[in-house]
């Protein structure tokens, strides 16, 4: 089985965003940068088939020299090789991924493409279903449970209060969100192994914006809000001031 | 006409939500910035449910039968996004739309990326705010899950949107009713091989609210101690009519399930109100929540990062406060 799996590398949740000069983008310099969690998600299902019904499992990421650290983090978890879709600018769009790994992915002719659900630092759930409808390859997002048997795919996707039920016939692409698995913590063993695991580079053959950042910016800052101190004899009064003050009960 | 707008209202058990109401209605107003017109396109559904569009100053609105549409693929099915995003891109390039406005529900953020590869629009996901400047379309949106938020601006002039749920407000509009239409299927050419990915079924969890549609949500944390103490969540969520939710620290333990969990790595929800019960306010479930407009914390920790953010709150011990909170609301609201 021939198994890709799409990676980014993205900001640690637990990162306090500052601006930076230009007032478009977040100032990095102190920041920790880790493999998109939803993508965690993603490498663990894809290595997990592997080991079900052989093959290999490549891991692909869009992006300047960096984005190298995304790869490396998956091969641990058991990836075989890397591709870094190497991009000349950090300055690129959902369009310009997608066209790119469509590109790469169409050539590749795989069985399964994984990624996760969204990247936790633009949160906008597009590139896999961009690389769907590019590629035409069949594509289910935000799987909690997946089964491939014999040529077919069946998931479920978690929706509003809910799942729907999909099916696909492969090749198809997978977007996972949490819940799909545990992803196994990596161990020494296969750390060491995966520093000599090939990444090769390719060029990007898509480049253009659609949209463009023209600033970024923090939220307002709240008012001091009223809190009350006097435990549960406070909570008459914290009644009277939602319904009463804030309106909202 | 430049900026031609065409506004998909969703639909859910056969209604109309306030989520479709919201696009319509952002769309009503976009227009009036631009001297422009929208449409709507929707699937059918009861004639009175779609005549209840038309006062939101929508020129015209089509329709198309789902049913007819899942026809084509042969097997009983519900959905298919693949093929319903291909009869929205036929539809646009038809009539020569230039901005789709869709609602950012797991079904339109589903639809609206696939539509705006298909018709080589940009895209941009969870807007907050639609401004046209000079007849340029800008959008602002938060990204980080909240920590920060951009100001979009784009190269082209075809645009897709989705709109975060709970935001944007509806309002009837002031234009004359707009005109229903039925559009014909057989018109937009959709293949068998158009429906990729089929839904078979939907499976829904009994009377559970989801923290994404709430506008009340109730949150527990680890303040709650375990998971046999969240019934007093609940029952305060019960009284409230709110969605339950939960921090990360305690869906990871596996007290709660995945979908309650609001945050970074969860759901960024934005409620009319949110009472945070025994969470102390990591970064990351800040960040999913504190755009809701009027957030409650109770807290025994006075330092907790939680009150930070509230508008309201009450330093104590949940076990006494949560109980006390309940029965005060059930005698204001029942009584």
């Amino acid at each position: 089985m021939k198994i890709i799996v799409c990676v980014s590398l993205v900001p640690d949740s637990t990162t306090k965003v500052k601006i930076d000069a230009s007032g478009k983008k977040i100032d990095d310099k102190e920041v920790s940068f880790i493999i998109n969690p939803y993508d965690e998600f993603a490498v663990e299902e894809a290595v997990q088939l592997k080991e079900k019904n052989g093959g290999e499992v490549m891991v692909v990421s869009y992006g300047t020299e960096k984005s190298k650290e995304a790869i490396k983090k998956a091969f641990p978890i058991g990836c075989d090789k890397g591709v870094l879709i190497k991009s000349e600018t950090e300055d690129f769009d959902a369009f310009a991924v997608a066209k790119n790994l469509a590109d790469f992915i169409s050539k590749q002719n795989p069985d399964i493409v994984f990624f996760g659900k969204q990247s936790i630092d633009f949160d906008g759930m597009q590139v896999p279903l961009m690389v769907a409808e590019i590629t035409g390859i069949p594509c289910m997002s935000v799987v909690v449970k997946l089964d491939i048997t014999d040529g077919k795919a069946r998931a479920e996707r978690e929706i509003e209060g809910g799942k729907e039920i999909l099916e696909a016939n492969l090749p198809v692409i997978v977007a996972a969100q949490k819940g799909l698995n545990n992803p196994r913590y990596p161990n020494l063993k296969s750390i060491m192994a995966s520093k000599s695991k090939p990444i090769e580079t390719i060029n990007a053959v898509y480049s253009g914006n659609k949209v463009e950042i023209s600033e970024m910016y923090l939220p307002s800052v709240k008012g001091k809000g009223k809190i009350l101190e006097n435990g549960v004899e406070s909570v008459q009064e914290l009644v009277k001031l939602l319904r009463e003050e804030a309106k909202v009960i | 006409m430049a900026n031609k707008i065409l506004a998909f209202a969703e639909i859910k058990d056969n209604k109309f939500k306030s989520n479709a109401y919201e696009v319509i209605s952002e769309a009503d107003r976009l227009t009036k910035k631009l001297g422009t017109t929208y449409d709507i396109l929707a699937f059918k559904t009861e004639e009175s449910e779609l005549k209840k569009l038309s006062e939101y100053g929508a020129e015209k609105i089509f329709y198309f039968d789902l049913k007819e549409l899942n026809s084509l693929y042969g097997e009983n099915i519900l959905l298919s996004h693949s093929a319903v995003a291909k009869v929205i891109s036929s539809f646009i390039s038809k009539y020569n739309y230039d901005i789709l406005m869709v609602s950012g529900t797991t079904t339109g953020r589903e639809i609206a990326p696939r539509v705006s590869a298909l018709t080589e629009s940009a895209y941009a996901p969870d807007c907050v705010g639609i401004f046209a400047d000079d007849g340029n379309i800008t959008i602002s949106r938060p990204v980080y899950a909240g920590k920060s938020y951009i100001k979009v601006k784009f190269n082209t002039g075809k645009i897709v949107l989705t709109l975060r749920p709970n935001v944007f407000k509806s309002e009837k509009s002031s234009n004359p009713p707009s005109a229903l239409e039925e559009i014909n299927i057989s018109d937009y050419g959709i293949q068998k091989t158009d429906f990729k990915a089929v839904v078979k079924e939907i499976v829904l969890s009994e009377g559970k609210l989801d923290v994404a549609e709430a506008d009340k949500i109730v949150s527990g944390g680890r303040g709650l101690r375990g998971p046999e103490n969240f019934h007093l969540v609940e029952e305060l969520a019960n009284v409230l009519g709110a969605a339950t939710g939960a921090s990360r620290a305690v869906v990871d333990a596996g007290w709660r399930p995945h979908s309650d969990q609001v945050g970074q790595t969860g759901k960024t929800v934005s409620p009319n109100l949110y009472i945070a019960c025994g969470i102390s306010g990591a970064i990351q479930h800040l960040a999913g929540m504190s755009s809701s407009k009027c957030i409650v914390a109770i807290n025994k920790d006075k330092d907790a990062p939680i009150f930070q953010i509230a508008d309201y709150g009450i330093i104590g011990d949940v076990f006494e406060i949560l109980p006390a909170l309940t029965v005060e609301l059930k005698k204001l609201l029942n009584g």
